[in-house]
């Protein structure tokens, strides 16, 4: 958008860290829809391109005992959260090998082993989850924090007005992360709320907000850094508006009639992947070779991923009941 | 050994509670008003006091939020007790028992354990009109994932919370709001009890009038009243609701070849109807009688007491569908 950044660059490694994980995410969805259309992915897909600097900058600055709750468009989350590409891919092909043994799907990404708690397609459903998260650390005497990612849809509901006074009231380690891409499915924002600066919704729970560009990945680092040294501070509960745009569909089904193509190019524009990559190259960091370089590692990832969803198995039918319980008994 | 000693089911309660709270570091109570008021119907009366605001939480008029705060919790290694008011008021934190509690673990092939209890008050009596007086813990029954308890006596008021927060799935524990001033005998050592069994409360060999929770004891009314008559009730406790302990109903219907079930639930695709049909399909040839109900009439509970009245189970009521019953053919 303009030629001053507010944020400097960081080494030349970190930088080329935070570009080939927006790569891996923009990829991965590519795939991925590739793949619906050859139907090896069914049910509802709803990706995160455009998105993805806020999955990835946020993550920049979590610790492995910090947990996270999701919405249903959460790959990109999983993915720079360090959940293995092959089991977010299997899972999606409904494969055992999956990370949530192909009882989720493309929706319901688990991961004990991350601390990733889905994969939440009730909209507003995970945020009390979070606050949840969040005491039981701050009971437990940790430092430890909960991230929560939300679309600007959840807005509406009530629940994340109850899980935002309720964190505040008890003083919770939770960072809201609000993904505003513009649109609630088809509702834009507008349309939808008498207030559309969110941040001060959030501000007038005494939650400490602030409005982040969501299409650039440092200013996403550089807030969530921030927020998270607040939180482990033990300052209460942080509040950040990414502002940001999907390039793709809603879902493999939206037909996009409530936006026009002009908007979208504008938005394109400014993504944060061709913005991050020029302004590295501006800055001598990154040449052709180097991005070709990662292309190929990210394709090989990608290619590793859909190999090993293929060649994954069928939960048994036998399975079916299995885990509506646990079976563990009482102690 | 024991010694006769009675206390009341919301004394129970308040027990439970601090032998939870004093057993496990990881246990804390949060609902609305559960602190400096006491709980509504006065069961944590005293307890912020002893346990401090960490552990005796004070929860805004939030449902939602606090009880998924709680699924949050236990999944991030507490034991949490959620009190919710009135069953209700759950409704408006339905989407976290169901899409969250119920669902999480299946949903994520199996890796994490939600050891919750969610205990609400439930059922009629008080007057309390249409918004406070349902007995909505069928609709609950209907939900695989989590477990549904019931007591209906002193004594598994005092019990069934410490076996339910060791279990490892969430737990939801209905009290009814016309039990807490009802005494009843509790043994000094009174301790946990078996909540996944049903309990034969009363032995009979003329027909099983199968119950729980605020219609035992108008059940156990009305079993004394037909002895008179020389008609022998068994009366069978279910205390776990979800799941069903099938074995003891059957192997009491197998005895008495009779049925009888009281629930102050809705008749209609209800709790009765669920064990009704069990028992059509696994007892059919048992059965000398069609199977008999007592249920909530299907109305929004009135205030009005005669209406209230007529609106539940009675003993007077119990009796005489246990009459109508013996008096058909099988």
């Amino acid at each position: 958008m303009t030629d001053e950044h507010p944020f400097p660059l960081p080494g030349r490694e970190q930088a080329l860290h935070l570009l080939r994980e927006m790569l891996r995410i923009r990829r991965f969805e590519e795939k991925s829809a590739e793949l619906y259309s050859a139907q090896k992915i069914r049910g509802f897909l709803h990706l995160y391109v455009g998105e993805e600097a806020i999955a990835t900058g946020v993550m920049e600055h979590l610790r492995a005992d910090d947990a996270i709750v999701a919405t249903y468009r959460e790959h990109g989350q999983a993915l720079a959260r360090g959940v293995d590409m092959g089991a977010i891919m299997a899972e999606m092909y409904g494969k055992q090998e999956g990370c949530s043994r192909g009882r989720g799907g493309s929706m319901h990404i688990f991961d004990a082993r991350t601390r990733f708690y889905g994969g939440n397609a009730i909209v507003g459903g995970g945020i009390p989850l979070a606050v949840g998260l969040a005491m039981a650390s701050k009971m437990q005497g940790s430092d430890a924090v909960a991230v929560c990612f939300f679309g600007e849809g959840a807005v509406a509901e009530g629940e994340f007005h109850e899980s935002l006074n309720l964190a505040a009231v008890w003083g919770l380690p939770v960072l809201f992360a609000c993904e505003n891409n513009g649109y609630a499915m088809g509702t834009a924002l507008a349309r939808s709320e008498s207030q559309v600066d969110l941040q001060r919704k959030a501000a007038s729970y005494n939650v400490h907000a602030e409005a982040v560009d969501g299409m650039d990945v440092l200013a996403v680092a550089d807030s969530t850094r921030r927020a998270v040294e607040r939180l482990r501070r033990g300052e209460g509960p942080v509040f950040l508006e990414f502002r940001t745009y999907r390039f793709r569909a809603h879902s493999m089904y939206d037909a996009q009639l409530y936006r026009d193509n002009d908007e979208i190019e504008r938005w394109k524009k400014h993504g944060p992947i061709v913005r991050f990559e020029a302004r590295l190259r501006s800055a001598e960091l990154l040449d052709d070779g180097t991005l070709a370089a990662i292309e190929a590692e990210v394709a090989r990832e990608i290619e590793a991923a859909v190999a090993f969803a293929e060649a994954g198995t069928w939960e048994p039918v036998g399975d079916l009941t299995k885990d509506v319980y646990s079976e563990r008994g009482r102690r | 050994m024991s010694e006769a000693m009675t206390s009341t089911y919301r004394e129970a309660m308040k027990e439970a509670l601090c032998e939870a709270l004093d057993r496990d570091p990881r246990v804390f109570l949060m609902g609305e008003d559960v602190g400096e008021y006491g709980g509504c119907y006065a069961v944590s009366k005293g307890l912020l006091g002893r346990y401090g605001p960490d552990r005796i939480r004070d929860t805004p008029l939030s449902e939602s939020a606090f009880v998924g705060a709680g699924i949050g919790a236990a999944l991030g290694g507490m034991r949490p007790i959620v009190e919710v008011m009135t069953v209700n008021f759950s409704l408006l934190a339905l989407d976290q028992i169901l899409n969250n509690a119920a669902t999480l673990r299946h949903m994520s092939g199996g890796q994490f354990e939600i050891p919750l209890v969610i205990r609400m008050a439930t059922g009629a009596g008080r007057q309390l009109a249409a918004q406070h007086s349902h007995s909505l813990e069928g609709w609950y029954a209907h939900i695989p994932g989590i477990k549904i308890v019931a007591p209906g006596t002193v004594e598994d008021a005092r019990g069934m919370l410490w076996p339910a927060l060791l279990d490892p799935n969430p737990v939801l524990l209905f009290e009814h709001a016309n039990l807490y001033n009802m005494e009843g005998p509790l043994p000094a050592e009174a301790g946990a009890i078996d909540i996944d069994h049903a309990k034969v409360r009363r032995q009979g060999k003329d027909l099983s009038l199968i119950t729980y929770g605020g219609s035992l004891g108008k059940s156990m009314a009305a079993a004394e009243t037909l002895a008179g008559e020389k008609i022998d009730v068994e009366v069978v406790d279910l205390r776990s609701l979800r799941p069903l302990d099938m074995p003891t109903i059957l192997a009491s219907v197998r005895k008495t070849h009779r049925v009888l079930i009281v629930d102050e639930g809705w008749r209609s695709g209800s709790l009765s109807a669920e064990i009704a049909a069990r028992l059509a399909e696994e007892a059919f040839y048992e059965l000398d009688a069609p199977i008999a109900r007592v249920c909530g009439a299907e109305v929004p509970i009135p205030y009005a007491k005669h209406l209230e009245d007529a609106a539940i189970p009675q003993p007077e009521t119990i009796a005489a569908a246990a009459r109508g019953l013996m008096g058909s053919h099988g």
